[in-house]
């Protein structure tokens, strides 16, 4: 699917093949256990990027322009050295599933043994997310707003397309 | 190390590895914008992935709190890849909004048309 | 949108349900999987999807630009409002055991659901009018 997305020149077949990776993810994460963040991406990846991006796409047009010698050497060089490091450095990490890894053993088990005391949702994420922490979700929100605001400030008004401020 | 073992705890890594180098190659190979955006999604779903899938615990279930005792997965990444999500949506949509104005700006959503107008510093 | 007769009258039989599937979403996101954000996604693409089959210029009218302004500023109003007034009970910002002199648990159970609501206002107004930003550009 991503190599799809790479090579055709079709954006219009770009956005969707977008779309349905987001929703194969999605599924992906339901398998992990993230019923919370497969719901999320699913509507928002799925949903809502690919809807923006085919708006864009109405407006700009969706053809990439064809060109010769595409094949350029650098940036996969880059992509080579970039992905070779990174997979030395998975050899350190934790084995999937383990239920002994450092990420497992710090705050969470307070959080899932004391969540059914403290606030009493059985959705542990959601008392995670909105309580315990609360904040960051609340910079999260503030995020959206100015993203609204910037998108208001950037195409908000009425103008005709291609004229100068 | 013995490579053989590692496989099975290490797989979900390296197929994100793979995603993610996929979604920086469009980025940084590609001249159009618009498939620019598609590749950082790419990029960050992968991110995704890895966090969510550190977070599993092998013969654990969603976690969402029941009567009867069973071993859950962890919450937490599933609290910063919700934000995660959303705030991704939110940098894809300004995102877009700034290659409409390119385009009406300069007529093109070619990255080195666009360089090619602008006048060097 | 006149040829697409079976398109336009399922989506407007489906929409209520779609609304309605999205506050089941927000408001049992303390029992399963959900919460503000997913519920205001769907709820903002229901309008979204009346704007498809409808028009832009129609849904513009349902969904006028300066209600969706103020529920854009009423959520994350919402939400700061709610940590303010824990901070005017005593405690301190954001502690929702503050909400409920009686009962710390309920307490926390108020500040979720008022902040999930917030969460769920804030973007679903924010999608829609992005989408409406969009797509009002193209039009002369």
């Amino acid at each position: 699917m991503a190599f799809g997305i790479l090579h055709l020149r079709n954006l219009f077949a770009v956005v969707m093949l977008s779309g349905i990776y987001s929703l194969l993810s999605a599924g992906l994460l339901v398998t992990l256990d993230a019923v919370d963040v497969a719901f999320t991406e699913a509507a928002v990846g799925g949903g809502i990027a690919t809807m923006l991006m085919l708006a864009m796409l109405s407006l700009v047009g969706d053809r990439e322009r064809t060109r010769e010698g595409d094949f350029r050497v650098v940036p996969l060089l880059l992509v080579l050295a970039t992905g070779a490091l990174l997979l030395y450095g998975t050899l350190d990490m934790p084995y999937y599933g383990d239920a002994d890894a450092p990420i497992n053993k710090h705050v969470v088990p307070r959080y899932l043994e004391e969540s059914g005391k403290e606030i009493g949702l059985p959705n542990v994420v959601t008392s995670i997310l909105a309580s315990y922490r609360g904040y960051d979700t609340m910079g999260e929100l503030t995020v959206i707003f100015t993203a609204g605001v910037g998108v208001l400030l950037l195409i908000g008004r009425f103008r005709r397309p291609g004229g100068s401020e | 190390m013995d490579l053989p073992a590692a496989i099975p705890g290490l797989y979900n890594y390296w197929i994100v590895v793979l995603l993610m180098m996929l979604g920086f190659y469009v980025v940084i190979s590609r001249t159009n914008l618009v498939k620019k955006i598609v590749g950082l999604n790419i990029f960050q779903t992968s991110v995704f992935i890895l966090y969510i899938s550190m977070g599993k615990v092998k013969g654990g279930t969603a976690p969402i709190l029941v009567d009867h005792p069973v071993t859950y997965s962890n919450p937490l990444p599933h609290v910063l890849i919700l934000t995660a999500i959303v705030v991704g949506v939110a940098t894809t949509a300004l995102g877009a909004a700034l290659i409409v104005r390119i385009k009406e700006a300069y007529g093109t959503v070619e990255e080195d048309e666009i360089q090619a107008m602008e006048p060097d510093e | 949108m006149r040829k697409h007769l079976v398109l336009r009258v399922v989506s407007k039989l489906l929409m209520p349900f779609i609304l309605l599937f999205a506050l089941y979403v927000q408001f049992h996101g303390d029992f399963g999987p959900g919460g503000g954000f997913q519920a205001g996604v769907i709820f903002g693409s229901t309008f979204i999807l009346y704007a498809l089959v409808y028009g832009v210029e129609t849904a513009r009218r349902v969904a006028r630009d300066w209600v969706l302004r103020i529920f854009m500023i009423a959520g994350v109003l919402l939400y700061i409002g709610v940590g303010y007034v824990a901070l005017l009970l005593g405690g301190p910002f954001l502690d929702y055991n503050m909400l409920n002199a009686h009962d710390p648990v309920h307490g926390q159970h108020l500040g979720i659901m008022l902040v999930e609501l917030g969460v769920g206002i804030t973007v679903a107004a924010t999608m829609v009018t992005i989408f409406f930003a969009f797509a009002a550009r193209g039009r002369r």
